[in-house]
């Protein structure tokens, strides 16, 4: 099972085709073929779990490591075998060292599961070589531990879910066979993404996932809107890319020409790249990473995404495609463990762009009228969160971040999508309100998943976040991240305050414009089940990670850190056997201190909106908070500098100079070819057809006349002329025999 | 022996034969002409079997004979037809194929 994963990415690789070919003919245009696939994936995805939990409670013996790589490794790919020889061999001595310590402290439970944790699971990686060039071998292969299963099951369960939901919500659609053929493609590339072995695969994975993107929030482009917000996403992207293929150009060459991922990470944490090239690599694709998982200053094409379909919006926007960012950093912790010193540090340039996005993502948040932009910004504060708990070296807290957001958000936008099903709308302000009585079901979901959003315990969010939290003041050098620790705390009272205002305006007070016009009914299984679903999700997914420590020890060993266990990579290749790496330890104070903090977020919304208190009418009379209002507004004017000054700016003289060229050296060169292919025409009609050709054709149209009108005569119809031409052609043949003999 | 008085004989008949199919006239004539010209090729053949000892120039001639027989009646066919046509069996009236 972990050596075949190659046929998960397949199966809806060959849906999207199959749709696209046959789906138009068949009764649910082509959507039954989606959902399918789908469930076969989520259940591989399942069963690659299943096998991957097996492989980590009984992990082969380390001596037997070389073996088994050998074993799941085809002919191809000897060269990745031996590198996990290599990877085995350095760990070799490190878990002999912790088993004389497990036989002296057996007979203690938390001792014993703590040395349990020691254990080196080796990823199951099979490689085949795509192509040689010039002595280097070009990988493509799966690798398989605990974050990409992690990675398989949420994805195929979120776009599983999402493809039900759109059953209904794009039904009738012009393009709907379309939107599912892409709807494929996508989860087919995203897959293919997270069980990368090499990061040549990854790119291509990385731009396939980019080019749905760009499909499918282009789904209407008949609308200018939705077409410019599909471009402005390409291109967006399209910057962070360049750093992307420069960070894994520099890997490239600083392990000395390999491709791929565990031999770099390895190499990285054993000090054999300079930290110079680490920290270069890790710069470029920290570029990557703010374009593709909307970190602060390239974020801006992820609100303006939320243009294409909302069921997209959920799948790709939220909770699949934008975390590539955080699974590359996941999956290359070791280049930036290392190139950032984060073990070691105060502040690196990741956790600082987390910690701002964060911020500054969930205070814009606040001026939105769309719900569905609201929920963009929150995402990209959410996205922040984790960004920032892999700069501050809380990896598996980022990590279970993504895990619990893709849930909880997915639901969310979900539920927006259920609400403005019959409206059309998504203007909060304008068409929404007191869709609490009229639609309880997406009511209570979307407060479940609010509630895991806010933080609130026992609910999802609140494992992960506060694990974040607890890594950032406790990780890295003397004194931690308190910058990290102060930012994420203020970020959870501004997502209280704005989730609660959303509330406010979707469900409660008076049914504002379309809504109030429209007959507002609960809409049908198809949308509320998987709503259904994920609530529940929200709820419980957090208990996979509950820690046992400090006032949470009662918790059985068994139970506590599953996911931290099963998920975080053990080995060389990831940075948890360096001195510098360590786990934050669940603190009751923090929790309470962010929840309170959270909750109050929650508290002043309320005030604000159910209560009418607080200073309302303060951007009317305060210059200072009308000048802070429209710095929100004005998206902090990035919108304005990417648009306005750089592009417009750059596309005047290129565009002139691009003309000038276009039309002196080009069409210059253009016609000078037609001119001197047409005098080289008229030379040859001139004589060669002319001159050569047709004398022949001419001369010997003649010779055939002349010929015939001599030749005609001897057709004189008399039968006994012929019988004369024959005895004499006989006689002159005899006369050639008698003679010639 | 005598073969070459028989061989002088066919070579006679042979050459009446030609003169005939060429400068007579008259279609009956002429297919008369073609038999003479049959015939002298039965004298070779039957004087050349004789001579040899062998039996099939004697069976070939016979079957000329039949052949001749059956070349005579589509002859005389068609010799009808022309004159069914022209009302006359000159056959240099025949002469629909001139170029």
């Amino acid at each position: 099972m972990l050596t075949h994963v190659w046929i998960i990415p397949l199966i809806p690789a060959i849906a999207f085709v199959a749709i696209l070919a046959i789906g138009k003919k068949l009764p649910r245009g082509g959507s039954e073929i989606g959902i399918a696939a789908l469930a076969i994936c989520f259940v591989l995805s399942l069963g690659v779990a299943a096998g991957w939990i097996q492989r980590v409670n009984h992990p082969p013996a380390v001596e037997a490591n070389g073996a088994v790589a050998a074993a799941v490794s085809d002919g191809h790919g000897e060269a990745a075998a031996s590198d996990l020889h290599a990877a085995a061999e350095e760990t070799t001595p490190a878990a002999e060292e912790s088993h004389p310590a497990e036989s002296a402290s057996s007979g203690h439970e938390e001792e014993a599961s703590g040395h349990e944790e020691e254990h080196v699971t080796p990823p199951v990686v099979r490689t085949v070589t795509w192509f040689q060039s010039n002595g280097v071998k070009f990988d493509v292969g799966t690798m398989i531990d605990g974050l990409s299963t992690l990675m398989l099951v949420v994805v195929s369960l979120i776009s599983l879910l999402v493809h039900v939901f759109s059953t209904d919500y794009v039904a009738g659609d012009r393009r709907y066979t379309h939107f599912f053929a892409f709807l494929s493609l996508f989860t087919a590339s995203m897959l293919f993404y997270v069980i990368s072995s090499s990061t040549l695969q990854m790119i291509v994975g990385w731009e396939l996932v980019g080019l749905c993107s760009f499909a499918l929030i282009g789904h209407w482009w008949e609308e200018k809107p939705n077409s410019d917000a599909a471009l402005k996403a390409f291109l967006v992207n399209r910057v962070g890319d360049i750093g992307l293929l420069c960070g894994m150009i520099v890997l490239f060459f600083a392990a000395k020409g390999t491709f791929d991922v565990v031999t770099i990470n390895t190499m990285a944490n054993e000090g054999q790249i300079r930290h110079m090239l680490l920290l270069v690599a890790s710069l470029s694709l920290m570029t990557a990473v703010m374009s593709k998982s909307g970190q602060f200053i390239l974020h801006t094409w992820l609100p303006d995404a939320m243009a294409g379909p909302t069921p997209v919006s959920a799948l790709i926007h939220a909770a699949t495609m934008v975390v590539a960012g955080i699974y590359m950093v996941a999956r290359l912790y070791g280049v930036f463990f290392n190139g950032f010193s984060i073990g070691t540090a105060n502040i690196n340039v990741m956790a600082a762009i987390g910690a701002v996005t964060l911020v500054f993502g969930g205070l814009l948040a606040f001026v939105q009228s769309d719900i569905k932009k609201v929920l963009a910004y929150s995402t990209i504060s959410q996205l922040g969160y984790m960004v920032m708990a892999l700069g501050v070296g809380a990896w598996t807290a980022g990590i279970f971040h993504l895990f619990t957001h893709a849930i909880f958000k997915a639901c969310l936008f979900l539920g927006a999508g259920s609400m403005a099903h019959h409206i059309h709308s998504f203007d909060m302000k304008k068409d929404m309100g007191g869709l609490r009585k009229v639609m309880p079901k997406t009511f209570w979901t979307f407060v479940i998943a609010t509630c895991a959003l806010v933080a609130v315990p026992p609910f999802a969010g609140f494992w992960s976040k506060d694990e974040i939290l607890a890594g950032a003041g406790q990780l890295g050098g003397d004194g931690g991240y308190p910058l990290m620790l102060i930012m994420g705390t203020l970020g959870a009272a501004i997502t209280g305050a704005y989730m609660t205002r959303a509330i406010w305006y979707c469900f409660f007070g008076e049914r504002r414009g379309a809504s109030a016009t429209h007959e507002m009914h609960e809409n049908g299984p198809r949308i509320t089940v998987p709503l259904i679903i994920l609530s529940i999700g929200a709820i419980v997914v957090g208990l996979v990670n509950v820690p046992n420590t400090g006032f949470l020890s009662w918790v059985p060993g068994s139970y506590a850190l599953r996911f931290e266990h099963y998920v975080e990579p053990t080995g060389a290749y990831f940075p948890g056997g360096l001195e510098t790496f360590s786990h934050p330890e669940f603190n009751i104070v923090l929790a309470l201190v962010s929840t309170l903090v959270g909750l109050t977020g929650v508290l002043l919304a309320y005030l604000w909106y159910w209560k009418d208190l607080g200073p309302h009418g303060l951007t009317e009379r305060s210059r200072l908070a009308r000048g802070g209002y429209k710095v929100l507004e004005y998206k902090y004017g990035l919108d304005i500098l990417y648009v306005d000054v750089i592009a417009g700016s750059v596309k005047g003289p290129i565009a002139r100079a691009a003309n000038w060229v276009n039309q002196n050296v080009i069409d210059g060169f253009v016609n000078l070819v037609g001119t001197s292919v047409r005098r080289a025409g008229g030379w040859v009609y001139k004589y060669i057809d002319q001159g050569v050709v047709d004398t022949l054709v001419d001369g010997s149209g003649a010779a055939a006349d002349v010929s015939g009108e001599v030749l005609r005569k001897a057709q004189t119809g008399k039968v006994q002329a012929y019988g004369a031409y024959l005895f004499l052609g006989a006689t002159v043949l005899a006369a050639i025999f008698v003679i010639a003999s | 022996m005598l073969l070459n008085e028989f061989l002088l004989l066919a070579a006679a008949l042979f050459c009446i034969g030609v003169y005939g199919v060429i400068s007579r006239r008259n279609g009956v004539l002429v297919l008369m002409s073609i038999e003479l010209i049959l015939n002298s090729v039965n004298i070779n053949l039957v004087a050349f079997s004789a001579m040899t000892g062998a039996v099939s120039g004697q069976v070939f001639a016979l079957f000329v004979i039949a052949v001749a027989a059956a070349e005579v009646g589509v002859g005389l066919a068609i010799v009808l037809a022309i004159f069914r046509l022209y009302r006359s069996v000159d056959i240099d009236d025949v002469d629909l194929m001139k170029g």
